[in-house]
């Protein structure tokens, strides 16, 4: 068999068993989040939380008091992680590294308060173990819990009637951090753990090697932060080459595991949606839109890299520049597609070394607005408000005033829902656009980060911002962003990006849960058939077309098409 | 004054919430994952390190090693792993690719250079070097080459080892993974382990 047949077969066998994994958990996992963010009973562990952080956990709160929670919290622990770095000398388990500085601490600490998990710094010779665990660490836990609880409370204003309430913040936080991360992220932990994913507090070692030099074993406490950064969709690397490094992914089959744990809640989203709405057909609706994107982006990315084009690849014989041996082209694009599709953000190859068509789809897979199947809880309030764009355009196309789960589309909901989907390119196209607009930034930016000058730089800048404003995190990591200019401006991006969308899906939560159910008429569009997937489909790709298609021809289209 | 009241209240209550859970999530779930790690997974827990006859570490099975002598030329005895951009090469302490895009000159440079020496190296043709011989991996600390790159370097490992280029080949073999149906990667041989045991056999 040739090298072209057996990639295409071993990444066809890859995804088919990750997706048969996945519809096995689906029902079940959906089922399970559905319960636990409905269920009046707290856990014992729970009450003892409420009593120490000081919350009534049968209240419930205004859309207004839910965001002002979420803000109040993230402002808090991402002081939290801002300060854990600065003082980083004083820290046990630091091992003799400085105090991060200031401006890097400020992006990092951005980053991960908002399941970005964007690195401008190497982690290998930059954080210490205490700052990884008790500041990365517990932002990948509750990041990740926030994600999941915007998306619980959408949820719930699109199920609940004539309420002025749409849940509680801290309840929500809790069980998602409590029931579903940290059970999932143990058991998670012990596999990569037994597959050879090191959990030690070593330090770095020096061994004599076989060729009598001298070789740097890093340790650290890798495992249990590897599984909660895959399962909350986190995804910032203990060490500089992420899921790359063998210490973090050593085998093909902890390869296709680190592929399903990041997968995992984002895809059974779908069905906890659906079971709260009391409707599981809308939820398998969501699960097609998803599905019907993921492969495409991951087939043209298979078929991009596999044909490795361009001069090196060329040469080299295949695109193997920035790719493991153990997961070859095929282990390599289905985890960056998966990466890319969810919040993620974590590599297992150097995207920045990819063919310029191929290293497009991560890109493209980002500017979708990550809803295939997206990070947790983002990737289902991301696609709710892109299915209300898409009703409210069916509407218009016969007339009616469109409804959405018997909720009645008017003009509040279109201007949040417009507003929702201006954030993101807003802050990719500028923030692209000033690093090299403003003279002095451009001359820092051309002449220190960019890697690879030339069209592929102007891609590297762009991939950056399209990262930070997705709050995805992964990279064209040639670029040397640990700079003044992309670490202020990529922490804004990412600090937008991430509270004004959720700002703007808890408002949407909050009109639709004041308003009362309007009974399905045979005007009616069904939001659960063939017809409304393949209409929400064509709205993500219309939107994410118009707005990125001048940037990509200036990028990757250019380099691509030319060579 | 109310609007106050509340922002400070919603404040200690984060504040409060954000050191219960470093607590639970940092401190006590990596505890634990540690704990269970060292006492039942210790081997694995500790980086898969691989000793000598004296006890000695001599590397981990899973982060490849440079084989090249103080000048950095490769030594022909040993299995040759692929080009590696952590550091000065396998820096444990540095992973990283180079990150270099598909029309790098550097990266063109690059791999017409490497792919000479290899070919210089083992007597072939450049056009029969595989493409893991001149690229280098994400990491920069990959431990693994193809079963084609392997293939190439036996005849002369077994040459300046004095063995039978079957005892070689056996080896090879013996340290080749092959995932189940491809599911997850692709066929590839541990180049550490490969050498650790072709010096066992000297021994």
């Amino acid at each position: 068999m040739d090298a072209t047949a057996s990639a295409w077969l071993s990444g066809g066998l890859s995804l088919l068993t990750v997706l048969v994994a996945l519809a096995l958990v689906h029902r079940p996992l959906g089922d399970f989040l559905a319960h636990t963010y409905t269920s009046k009973r707290d856990l014992r562990v729970e009450r003892g939380l409420y009593r120490v952080i000081g919350v009534d956990s049968s209240s419930e709160q205004t859309w207004q008091a839910y965001a002002r929670a979420i803000l109040g919290f993230s402002v808090v622990g991402m002081l939290a992680v801002y300060m854990l770095q600065r003082l980083q000398t004083v820290l046990p388990y630091s091992l003799d590294l400085p105090a991060v500085p200031e401006v890097l601490s400020f992006n990092t600490a951005a980053s991960f308060t908002t399941n970005t998990n964007w690195q401008s710094y190497s982690p290998d010779v930059t954080l210490g173990y205490t700052v990884q665990l008790a500041g990365l660490v517990v932002q990948n836990f509750v990041s990740a819990a926030v994600g999941m609880a915007v998306a619980v409370a959408l949820v719930r204003g699109l199920a609940y009637r004539r309420s002025g309430t749409i849940g509680n913040f801290w309840v929500d936080l809790t069980r998602g951090t409590i029931r579903v991360l940290l059970p999932i992220s143990l058991l998670g932990a012990l596999v990569l753990l037994a597959g050879g994913v090191i959990q030690n507090f070593a330090g770095f070692q020096d061994v004599g090697t076989l060729a009598g030099l001298t070789q740097v074993l890093p340790g650290g406490p890798v495992a249990s932060q590897e599984a909660i950064r895959l399962i909350g969709t986190n995804g910032g690397g203990f060490f500089n080459a992420n899921s790359a490094h063998p210490f973090e992914n050593p085998a093909a089959w902890t390869n296709v595991l680190q592929i399903l744990l990041l997968l995992l809640i984002p895809s059974a989203m779908p069905r906890m949606f659906g079971t709260m709405v009391g409707d599981s057909r809308q939820g398998y609706a969501i699960v097609a839109v998803m599905g019907a994107l993921f492969l495409a982006i991951w087939a043209a990315a298979m078929a991009f890299e596999i044909g490795g084009a361009g001069t090196a690849p060329q040469l080299a014989g295949a695109a193997m520049e920035g790719k493991e041996a153990r997961f070859g082209i095929a282990g390599s694009v289905l985890f960056g597609i998966a990466t890319t599709g969810t919040s993620t953000g974590a590599v297992n190859s150097m995207h920045d070394s990819y063919t310029a068509l191929g290293g497009m789809m991560p890109l493209l897979n980002m500017m979708l607005g990550e809803v295939a199947p997206g990070g947790v809880g983002a990737g289902l309030y991301g696609i709710l408000v892109l299915s209300i764009i898409a009703v409210f355009i069916a509407g218009l196309l016969v007339g009616r005033t469109p409804e959405y789960l018997g909720k009645k589309i008017t003009a509040t909901q279109i201007k949040l829902a417009s507003l929702y989907i201006l954030v993101t390119p807003a802050l990719v196209l500028i923030g692209t656009a000033l690093s090299f607009a403003i003279p002095a930034v451009r001359e820092d930016v051309e002449g220190t980060s960019i890697w690879n000058p030339g069209v592929h730089g102007l891609t590297e800048v762009l991939y950056a911002f399209t990262s930070a404003a997705n709050n995805n995190g992964s990279a064209f990591a040639g670029l040397t962003a640990n700079t003044d200019w992309f670490n202020s401006a990529l922490g804004v991006a990412m600090l937008l990006g991430r509270f004004l969308p959720i700002i703007l899906v808890l408002a949407l939560a909050g009109s639709f849960a004041a308003q009362d159910h309007v009974p399905a008429t045979a005007g009616t569009l069904p939001t659960h058939r063939p017809l409304f997937v393949g209409l929400t489909v064509g709205v993500i790709i219309l939107v994410t077309a118009l707005t990125y298609f001048p940037v990509l021809a200036l990028g990757p289209l250019a380099e691509g098409l030319v060579a | 004054m109310s609007t106050t009241r509340t922002t400070t209240r919603t404040l200690w209550v984060s504040l409060r919430a954000v050191v219960a859970f470093t607590v639970i999530t940092g401190v006590l779930y990596t505890a634990v994952v540690t704990g269970i790690g060292q006492l039942a997974l210790p081997s694995q827990a500790n980086g898969s390190l691989i000793r000598d006859d004296e006890g000695e570490v001599v590397g981990s099975s899973l982060i490849g090693q440079p084989f090249v002598d103080a000048d950095g030329e490769p030594l022909p005895a040993y299995f040759q792993p692929r080009p590696s951009a952590a550091g000065d090469g396998y820096d444990g302490g540095a992973s990283s690719g180079s990150n270099y895009g598909p029309e790098s000159p550097e990266l063109v440079a690059a791999i017409e250079e490497r792919r000479a020496q290899v070919a210089d190296l083992e007597g072939i043709a450049v056009e029969d070097v595989p493409a893991d011989a001149v690229t280098a991996s994400a990491s920069g600390l990959d431990p693994h080459i193809s079963p084609e790159y392997a293939a190439i370097q036996v005849d002369r490992v077994a040459e300046e080892r004095g063995l039978a280029a079957s005892v070689v080949e056996d080896l090879v073999a013996a340290h080749t993974t092959v995932p189940p149906a491809g599911i997850g990667g692709s066929p590839v041989v541990n180049v550490v382990e490969l050498n650790v045991a072709l010096d066992g056999l000297a021994g």
